[in-house]
């Protein structure tokens, strides 16, 4: 690798360039792997026809910001914000950890003009740009079945992005510390919690006004569930500018460690 | 290897309790020394369900026995139905990756067919496995559960709890058989997609089929989940129905026959080549 680093090298590739192929390369692989990407959008679907509509029947309508919600109209935003939550923790543990430790992928790509930053960039962008089908086709289901309730929702698009981009970085930088695939039992130990507690299917006042319920507001999921339910209901506050804030501040650090990390991975 | 096993094939040399109990303790060993691994997930994840549904999404449900099968509380009604969805979960998942493992990464199942014993016997040692994986982990869900007031009797958590195993059986059962005929490992996304999931939402363990409508309370009627869900349910409430719960039972008992034969025939065949 340090060899290759001398005179007859070509010019490196602009960050777009690069990321650009490592997207393609993703894209070029899933092609044949079309019938899990398909079925990857009904999870949230699924959840929502069950909870939303089964359970809802259950249940009369609940309070979000002093209005009053239907059911299913107060899971779908959650839905839509954990699939993009749960699609992006897939991608960049498992497949991530795949590529780096078996498959040597990332050795394979470095010994070419691509740098440890560009494969965080492509890879994270990959993952956003197959979640936001997901998020898109999910919003047009809510569209159909008369569960969105403000023109706001068409932000929640941008927004289940940026939950992707928060969480990919993220989980993609403690992956590079994980050593066996044992340690992704800790993964879905942090991450059922995360689902169920983030005020996904009940709101966060079911948690009291104490220290319990701080604790889930200061959850990252919690503010993208609440920030997509803002907009799908169209229940905009000063509470979103927050969520969003927090969200790409989360990211960015994520995005920093993985760089430092697969520097020290993979060219030390 | 298709001169050596077809030769030696020494089936019935052994009695099929035998054949089972030998092959029995190998998974028991695997399992002594790799449990540490998933055993926070396979009890943190329908105990954090337990919470998040049962208890804090169920103190906003109004508990109407007449529209929650006769449960007085949220939390009574969908306890059993999610121990039961466990059971099929974990039987599932005991059944996909590791049936594919001993055929064709480990290839244990070839070296177990070199010794006298016949294909039945690696089936029934591996169910058996199954079996106690799911029956233990019930248990302890039961137990744990008990302290919240969601039983109506001491019997019925006991017989639910039969129920389930049986739940646990007719899918390992079952998911062997697919297990066994299945090429590649990416037909196992499909099946947690496409089978474990919908069941698991669908077949009356978080709301009562009646909300899905006449036309898919029928379908769901017909998965065998709702059976082991119907059954679990009923014991635990303490609303038995016999002449349904017969029905159940007969359904559960049926689907575990079947799975076994259809397991038996597929590895049998595969282990030709």
């Amino acid at each position: 690798m340090a060899v290759l680093s001398g005179v007859a090298v070509p010019a490196p590739l602009s960050s777009t360039g690069a990321a650009r192929l490592l997207v393609l390369r993703n894209f070029i692989v899933y092609r044949s792997a079309w019938k899990l990407f398909l079925t990857g959008f009904l999870e949230p679907v699924l959840y929502l026809f069950s909870i939303g509509i089964g359970v809802g029947q259950l249940i009369d309508t609940f309070e979000f910001h002093g209005e009053q919600v239907p059911y299913a109209a107060f899971v779908a935003p959650a839905m839509l914000a954990t699939s993009a939550f749960n699609g992006a923790l897939l991608d960049s543990t498992f497949n991530v950890f795949f590529k780096l430790k078996y498959e040597k992928l990332y050795d394979q790509m470095l010994a070419t003009p691509l740098s440890t930053g560009d494969i965080a960039r492509g890879e994270i962008i990959w993952g956003l740009l197959r979640g936001s089908v997901y998020s898109a086709a999910f919003l047009v289901v809510m569209l159909a079945m008369g569960l969105v309730e403000s023109w706001w929702a068409v932000l929640a698009l941008p927004a289940t992005v940026l939950i992707a981009f928060a969480f990919s970085a993220v989980c993609m930088a403690l992956t590079t510390w994980m050593t066996s695939w044992q340690d992704f039992d800790k993964i879905t130990l942090a991450q059922m919690p995360l689902f169920l507690f983030s005020a996904t299917f009940f709101p966060v006042e079911a948690f009291g006004d104490g220290l319990l319920r701080w604790v889930v507001e200061a959850t990252p999921l919690y503010r993208g569930v609440v920030l997509c339910r803002e907009l799908t209901t169209g229940v905009v506050t000063w509470e979103s500018a927050v969520s969003v804030v927090y969200l790409v501040v989360m990211g960015l650090v994520g995005l920093a460690v993985v760089r430092r990390r697969l520097d020290a991975l993979l060219l030390t | 290897m298709a001169t050596s096993t077809s030769a030696a094939r020494p089936t019935g040399t052994l009695s099929a309790w035998e054949g089972m109990a030998r092959q029995y303790d190998y998974w028991l060993t695997v399992y002594k020394r790799t449990w540490r691994g998933g055993v926070a997930n396979s009890f943190a994840t329908p105990l954090f369900y337990v919470l998040a549904m049962g208890v804090l999404l169920g103190g906003f449900i109004d508990a109407d026995p007449a529209r929650l099968e006769g449960a007085t509380s949220y939390l009574a009604f969908i306890v059993p139905g999610l121990v039961a969805a466990h059971a099929m979960t974990l039987a599932v998942s005991e059944s996909t990756y590791p049936v594919m493992g001993a055929i064709k990464w480990h290839k244990t199942f070839y070296a177990q067919l070199a010794t006298p014993l016949a294909v039945r016997d690696l089936v029934n040692a591996f169910l058996a496995f199954v079996v106690f994986r799911v029956a233990s982990a019930c248990a302890v869900f039961m137990l744990v559960l008990a302290p919240f007031g969601v039983f109506e009797s001491w019997w019925g958590p006991v017989l639910a709890w039969v129920a389930q195993v049986l739940v646990g059986t007719a899918f390992a059962a079952i998911t062997f058989g697919y297990s066994a005929r299945l090429k590649s490992e990416e037909g196992f996304g499909l099946v947690f997609r496409l089978g474990v999931l919908p069941l698991t939402l669908f077949s009356g363990a978080f709301f009562p089929i009646s909300n899905l409508g006449p036309v898919l309370e029928w379908v769901a009627r017909l998965t065998p989940l709702w059976h082991g869900v119907s059954l679990s349910r009923m014991f635990c409430l303490d609303t038995v129905d016999w002449p349904l719960a017969l029905v159940n039972l007969a359904v559960l008992v049926g689907l575990t026959a079947v799975g076994w034969v259809w397991s038996v025939r597929g590895l049998d065949k595969r282990l030709e080549v």
